[in-house]
């Protein structure tokens, strides 16, 4: 299974120390990122460290009502996210979702949602995985996100079908990857951590052509 | 590239897709009883009809589950979409699958070219299945 997450430190150490020694997956991008982003036309940037929890729950069993009750809701079909307050859970299949949840949610920063999401699963058949190092987040806005996009994703990202607040699993690029839409003109790409840096680059040569002005 | 309907996620690409060879191929009944030649033709010896054929999919970069599939393998249509474990849904005026030289034994494994009965078996056309979103 992928429990690849940071191992848990002693909880004596700081949660700022912990932080400050991790290496995110496009964390080489930073500076790129920068300079590859137009500010009021396409921006990128990598939001590291996000906690992310893979769920496994038949829908419908008591499992998955308990492990609802701690996360706000769990989504019921392909695009849906459910959640309440920080807390997402994105729809990956009928009995698979992933949890989204800040930073500091990880209990190696002192969180308690995964130790919660265990306790809500209890003995029953399911699983609870720590998946937050098996991906990485670019967030990706501006009015020109959609079209940097729509060169590698072959999904009708139109806002008359593809409307905020709906995530799929899908390809970007020619790889796999989760395309969430968090608001009108901004788009969170989550790529396996092994795949960011090429989705990174790949996102940065789509975005290049709106730093020329457009030919008439 | 085919647009296929998964019934979970709505039409993909044929790319978000892996192929699951022939489908009804049943393990068999008892198979300390079956003799070398007939478990190499369970194990290797497939259908390969000039018309329709009924194939499993998994949608491996979308929902990861499996279905089954009919498919023209002369024009790529896709007739019929159906879960596993259903039978193949009949498909009315479709010519019958040739049997190609997966000929066998009593306890065939192979998915048959009479008229299956398709009581209680729900076919989805291959349009949006319920859910999809695009
Ligand atoms: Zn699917």
């Amino acid at each position: 299974m992928a429990e690849t997450a940071a191992s848990p430190t002693p909880a004596k150490t700081p949660a700022e120390k912990d932080l400050a020694v991790r290496t995110s997956p496009a964390g080489s991008l930073r500076d790129a990122f920068a300079a590859g982003s137009l500010a009021g036309t396409v921006e990128i940037a990598e939001l590291p460290f996000l906690t992310m929890v893979g769920i496994r729950a038949a829908a419908g069993s008591d499992a998955a009502r308990r492990i609802a009750d701690v996360t706000g809701g769990l989504p019921a079909r392909s695009g849906d996210v459910a959640g309440s307050g920080d807390i997402s859970v994105l729809w990956l299949g009928p009995s698979e979702f992933l949890v989204v949840a800040p930073t500091e949610a990880h209990e190696s920063l002192g969180g308690d949602l995964i130790q919660a999401l265990r306790e809500a699963l209890g003995g029953d058949a399911g699983q609870v995985v720590d998946l937050s190092a098996n991906r990485t987040t670019f967030e990706l806005t501006g009015p020109q996100a959609r079209s940097v996009l729509e060169k590698g994703c072959s999904l009708d990202l139109h806002p008359r079908v593809f409307k905020a607040g709906t995530a799929y699993s899908t390809e970007i690029g020619n790889i796999p990857a989760l395309l969430w839409k968090t608001g009108e003109d901004s788009f969170r790409v989550f790529p396996r951590a092994s795949f960011a840096e090429f989705l990174g680059r790949w996102l940065l040569d789509g975005m290049r052509e709106y730093a020329s002005p457009e030919v008439p | 590239m085919l647009l296929i309907p998964c019934p979970n996620c709505g039409p993909r690409d044929e790319t978000e897709f892996h192929y699951g060879g022939q489908a009804h191929v049943a393990y068999p009944e008892n198979p300390n009883e079956l003799s070398d030649t007939e478990w190499s033709r369970y194990l290797f010896y497939r259908e390969n009809p000039k018309g329709i054929f009924a194939e499993r999919w998994v949608h491996s970069t979308g929902c990861r589950q499996w279905f089954n599939m009919l498919r023209d393998t002369v024009s790529y249509d896709i007739k019929a979409i159906y879960p596993m474990g259903a039978k193949r849904p009949d498909q009315a005026g479709a010519p019958a699958a040739e049997s190609g030289t997966a000929s066998l034994a009593a306890d065939s494994t192979t998915t048959g070219t009479a008229a299956p009965d398709i009581s209680g078996t729900s076919i989805s056309p291959a349009s949006a299945p319920e859910g999809a979103t695009k």
